[in-house]
């Protein structure tokens, strides 16, 4: 049972704090989609999401309103794309505006899945989806691509690494009237994982169910707010008032997934509890890092800080669902937190300590505005140091960097809504092109043969 | 179902007149009823059955709600197990 405090508690945290669900998102199997031609496909694919997805935004708003608690955003994940569209891969396009067509008029916000898996290898039919990447993105308003160029298990792909360098650049020129916002729905892992209900990342692994629910939960100023009230407690015990609000944070989200779910005819799948942030004042990751003792997030002290964070969330979820998975911690997007904004536009955070603060959360660089006239080599360059960390210190990475066109260092960018403004932050100018250019797999680490 | 309504505002009279003579009418049984000052803050939280009320869960929300604004606080309806999942191991 619960008390009165315990009641106004849950009501100051939805209503003061930003405590929300931040998302629900059901993944659909597309595997029953193939068919012979191109055409087919996309139809069959239409139906599916159609059918599967009908009720999923009237059931969320309908939890919404029984349970009191904010869920912001209803999303879909579906089978990576190239595998549906393999013997047709030039056409996959016509997959993508199907997607993203069921998408709007679902009325969801993202959708998710138009996506390659190319961690050990690029097949013909894959490199050839690749290239079509850059046009749906530009031609499609709700759909979000990704691509695993790396794992801990098989290394580093360096020749998809190489081409997505290219297809990052390719895609923010296409949207350049937008500041390049395409790449804001593009995302390159190392260690992908196959039930992340965020976006731009989600997609629907083959080794899930056929139909299943994911439920993210946010609530960075939720933590930021309990850790005010302790200004003067040792780390230690800081770790534990985090994990504790952790803990409730996560136990609300589990309810909705189990119920969402069952009202859906889905499976569960699971929580991901990571603390998501918004471009809104009081929903920051950087200012929870600040709450605990830094000046200004970029600091030196802010992967030590950021290291203590991650893991306190994780403990608290962890003990609070019964099924967790996604990515699950602090995400660090600069473009979509404001105390990562104001930081970086005062030049106190760099690209370098972004680089640093991925070894020890749950996600990568994100949502960071770079120089439009960046080479695509030095993308790639990027992308392979993420997927360095990731796949030596088995956890995702992930890069999803803008190139805004025509815009340089002190400029910024601005894609409103969720996605939030950047300024463009400068990339180191030596060439890496020769060690990009040179392609092949960097082989798998030696702790990762555990078999 | 089981549910939580909670009021909040700046203390007046006739809070809990008004909103238990808004349940009562739509047969929705008050089991438990507590009340707290918080800074100038009035907060009253009232657990109840709602499986009497032949409303929607939805529409009797709704009513609860504007039935708020109409006496300046801010009332919620929501199902009890929100709480119970978030305060309870």
């Amino acid at each position: 049972m619960f008390n009165k405090f315990d009641v106004l508690e849950t009501i100051d945290m939805i209503e003061k704090e930003h405590l929300d669900i931040r998302t629900v998102t059901m993944g659909i199997s597309l595997l029953p989609c193939i068919r012979a031609t191109a055409r087919e496909t996309a139809q069959a694919v239409y139906d599916r999401v159609m059918q599967k997805a009908e009720k999923l935004v009237s059931t969320a708003n309908a939890l919404s309103r029984e349970y009191g608690i904010p869920i912001v955003n209803k999303r879909v994940s579906v089978t990576p794309v190239s595998l549906i569209t393999a013997a047709f891969p030039a056409q996959s396009t016509l997959v993508g505006n199907a997607l993203d067509r069921a998408a709007a008029e679902l009325g969801i916000d993202f959708l998710g899945g138009y996506s390659a898996l190319v961690h050990k290898g690029t097949a013909d039919y894959e490199e050839a989806f690749l290239n079509t990447i850059p046009e749906v993105l530009a031609t499609t308003g709700r759909l979000c691509a990704s691509v695993n160029v790396g794992s801990s298990k098989s290394g580093i792909n360096v020749d998809a690494v190489r081409t997505m360098g290219e297809i990052v650049l390719r895609t923010a020129r296409l949207t350049g009237d937008r500041d390049g916002l395409g790449c804001a729905k593009l995302v390159i892992f190392c260690n992908a994982v196959e039930d992340n209900p965020f976006m731009a990342g989600a997609f629907h692994g083959v080794g899930e169910a056929d139909t299943v629910i994911n439920v993210g939960v946010s609530g960075p100023g939720v933590v930021q707010h309990a850790l005010k009230f302790i200004p003067e407690a040792d780390l230690t015990d800081a770790a534990e008032l985090i994990k504790r609000t952790a803990f409730k944070i996560t136990r609300a989200g589990q309810l909705i997934a189990r119920e969402a779910a069952k009202r859906l005819g889905a499976r569960f799948g699971i929580v991901d509890l990571s603390l998501a942030p918004t471009p809104a004042r009081g929903d920051s990751v950087a200012h929870i890092l600040e709450e605990l003792g830094l000046e200004v997030v970029g600091c030196h002290g802010t992967t030590a800080a950021l290291a203590m964070l991650n893991d306190a969330v994780k403990k608290g979820g962890v003990m609070a669902s019964s099924r967790v998975g996604g990515l699950s911690g602090a995400f660090i997007p600069v473009s979509e937190d404001i105390g990562m904004i104001e930081s970086a536009s005062m030049g106190k955070i760099s690209l370098d300590k972004l680089e640093a603060m991925t070894c020890v959360c749950s996600v990568g660089l994100d949502m960071i505005a770079i120089p439009g006239d960046t080479p695509a080599t030095t993308i790639a360059a990027i992308i392979a140091d993420e997927a360095a960390i990731g796949m030596v210190n088995n956890k995702t990475t992930a890069v999803r960097v803008i190139p805004a066109p025509g815009k340089k260092v002190g400029d910024e960018v601005s894609f409103g809504g969720l996605l939030g403004r950047a300024p463009v932050m400068p990339v180191h100018t030596g060439d890496a092109g020769k060690f990009i250019r040179r392609g092949g797999l960097i082989p798998a680490p030696i702790h990762s043969f555990k078999n | 179902m089981r549910a939580v309504v909670t009021v909040t505002g700046s203390d007046r009279r006739g809070i809990i007149a008004k909103v238990s003579g808004f349940l009562f009418e739509r047969n929705v049984n008050i089991e438990d009823i507590s009340q707290t000052i918080l800074g100038d803050q009035f907060a009253m939280i009232m657990m109840v059955d709602t499986s009497e009320s032949g409303e929607d869960f939805a529409a009797l929300s709704s009513a609860l709600e504007e039935m708020g604004k109409k006496i300046g606080m801010t009332v919620r309806l929501q199902h009890a197990d929100i709480f119970d999942a978030m305060h309870n191991v």
